[in-house]
């Protein structure tokens, strides 16, 4: 299905487009990574609905991204229960291992590293959502075994440059 | 012996699926509802249980299904609130990844009772596993005739939808979930009217959370006294409890409503080895942090207000002595601050100026005075907010600044943190 069917189709289960701007969103950021102001317009289009109903809802909800992200997404949960559980030194871990501070991106665009409010999975803390993935009871020795994985993930499609590997609408998940 | 109902499936193999469900009774609450019940019988049984809502307020059920009126010309439509972001709260992910029917029955009957035969369960957006299970579970339920249309040969319509959020905390208020369902930025509506007479489309609308609804077919197939006869008469039934933090064995535990919140926590395991527990906030971090020697209290609704907190999500957070509280308070506050929707000024600016002295003390550059600033602030927010947001954000500052008040003041003084 392309975008605009499946976002017609999503559309179908409300008696107002409007509220269909949510969904749409959803699927246009599965599409193409983000939701730059293009990508924006278009949803507008689809639904018929003005374009600053679309541009309020991608700047108010924290799980759409009007910038580019990493292929990766590393959300680190810090809000209590996983504070209580050291989140702060896997934070500082993933600083130094990756080389950047969160809210950041890695040079090879490979890691967006964020913390997030609480992910609801308190009873596995400390967790990290990556791309659909929740990953718990996290220690050093986890977070390391897991970057592993991811890194090596992405090596396997091509092999070849990952700017090329990855284009805006090959949104990976883990 | 208690018996766990609620849990019943979630860690059988495949408990997700609608024949596991069918295996152990399901979906015997809709047949039954549907041939022995008028949708008002439904409403006098829910209401004669005393189920109160699992979502935070505590409101009865069966009332709030009675205020929808009668007689409408616009659709009725019921809510499932499956937006979860109470922090210390995972209950109702883990009722829709394991056992997504349960949920399902509930909304079917609960559309039943009231005359909707559109649902919309807004479920937020991080919940990926869930809202897959979910939606496995809606077509499953449709292509059995648990769903659609002339549903199990009665003149009974239903569908389901879901509708995902995106990463904000304040669509778990009622009126914030339905601008968010109406394609808005989501912020309180100011109350009244209410939901049951302008909801969602200004139609009459139900919000039920999760595990409200799920308690919804065990009332049909076992009766109203069963469930009234567990825990205190006011607030019956089974319980989810979501324990975590500084505690050995974290998890979802059901168990009678009214449990004492010692007894919780032994359950649970009690603190890692050679820690003892300084404090236990009751109901995720909107309620009010009760220190060690309050913990003999109630897990109920009246219970714990009688003794300054609330049962609120029943997320249990516990923590223990290695912990400084001024920490704690800090990052609760931190949160609601991120979250605030910024539609009142109580919240939006109080909350930020709260964050800064918060911050301030924490770091060791307290000043005198800081703490009557915090108070003064409470003050200003408590009670003059749209939604409970404000609240929430103030009563669990509250609480810590009465219980741990000296940890502020060490801080203050010895410009540090004394634990650390």
């Amino acid at each position: 299905m392309t975008m605009r069917e499946k976002i017609e189709e999503a559309a179908a289960r409300y008696p107002d487009q409007r509220s269909a701007i949510m969904p749409a969103l959803r699927i246009a950021q599965t599409e193409h990574g983000h939701l730059p102001g293009p990508v924006l317009e278009e949803v507008a289009n689809i639904l018929g609905v003005e374009r600053i109903w679309v541009y309020e809802l991608a700047t108010f909800y924290t799980l759409f991204h009007t910038e580019p992200v990493g292929m990766f997404h590393l959300q680190l949960c810090d809000n209590v229960s996983c504070m209580l559980c050291r989140s702060e030194d896997l934070l500082r871990h993933l600083e130094e291992v990756l080389g950047i501070k969160k809210g950041e991106t890695t040079p090879d665009r490979l890691f967006t590293l964020s913390t997030v409010e609480c992910l609801g999975a308190c009873e596995m803390a400390p967790v990290m959502q990556v791309g659909d993935d929740y990953h718990g009871d996290l220690d050093i020795a986890r977070i390391d075994a897991l970057l592993d994985r991811l890194r090596t993930e992405a090596r396997q499609p091509t092999g070849a440059d990952l700017a090329l590997a990855a284009p805006p609408g090959d949104y990976r998940h883990v | 012996m208690f018996e766990p109902i609620l849990l019943k499936n979630v860690d059988v193999p495949g408990g997700h699926l609608l024949s596991t469900y069918e295996a152990g009774g399901g979906y015997q609450a809709l047949v039954k509802v549907l041939r022995e019940y008028t949708p008002d019988e439904v409403v006098e049984l829910v209401k004669r249980s005393n189920l109160r809502g699992r979502g935070g307020a505590g409101f009865l059920t069966g009332m709030k299904w009675s205020f929808v009126p009668k007689q409408s010309s616009k659709p009725k439509y019921l809510c499932c609130n499956a937006d979860e972001g109470e922090p210390g709260t995972f209950k109702d992910r883990i009722l829709m990844e394991r056992d997504p029917h349960q949920l399902i029955e509930g909304l079917a009957v609960s559309a039943y009772a009231i005359g909707a035969k559109t649902a919309y369960v807004y479920i937020r957006g991080e919940y990926v596993t869930a809202i897959r299970r979910l939606e496995q579970a809606i077509a499953e339920a449709h292509a059995k005739g648990y769903l659609g249309s002339r549903i199990l040969g009665s003149d009974f319509n239903f569908t389901v939808h879901i509708h995902c959020g995106a990463g904000a905390y304040i669509c778990g208020e009622e009126t914030a979930m339905l601008e968010s369902l109406e394609g808005r930025r989501a912020q309180p509506r100011l109350k009244p009217p209410f939901p049951a007479v302008a909801g969602l489309y200004a139609s009459p609308t139900v919000i039920n959370n999760v595990e409200t609804l799920a308690c919804v077919p065990h009332i049909v197939v076992r009766g109203s006294d069963w469930f009234r006869d567990i825990g205190p008469e006011k607030s019956p039934g089974p319980k989810l409890y979501c324990v975590s933090g500084q505690v050995r064995k974290p998890g979802l535990y059901e168990l009678p409503m009214g449990i004492p919140l010692r007894e919780l926590v032994d359950h649970a395991g009690g603190p890692p080895p050679g820690r003892r527990i300084k404090a236990v906030i009751p109901g995720g971090v909107s309620a009010p942090v009760i220190p060690e020697h309050g913990l003999d209290v109630g897990m109920d609704f009246d219970s714990l207000a009688a003794a300054g907190s609330m049962l609120g999500s029943a997320g249990v957070i516990v923590i223990d002595n290695s912990t400084c509280m001024v920490k704690v308070a800090t990052r609760i506050i931190e949160f609601f601050h991120h979250e605030s929707c910024g539609k009142c000024t109580p919240c939006r600016e109080g909350l930020n100026w709260v964050v800064k002295i918060l911050r301030r003390i924490e770091a060791g550059d307290g000043a005198p005075g800081d703490l009557e600033q915090l108070d003064m602030l409470c003050k200003g927010i408590f009670g003059n907010t749209f939604c409970a947001l404000g609240d929430g954000a103030a009563m669990g500052l509250r609480a810590a600044l009465k219980h741990f008040r000296e940890e502020f003041v060490a801080h203050i003084e010895e410009r540090r943190c004394p634990l650390h």
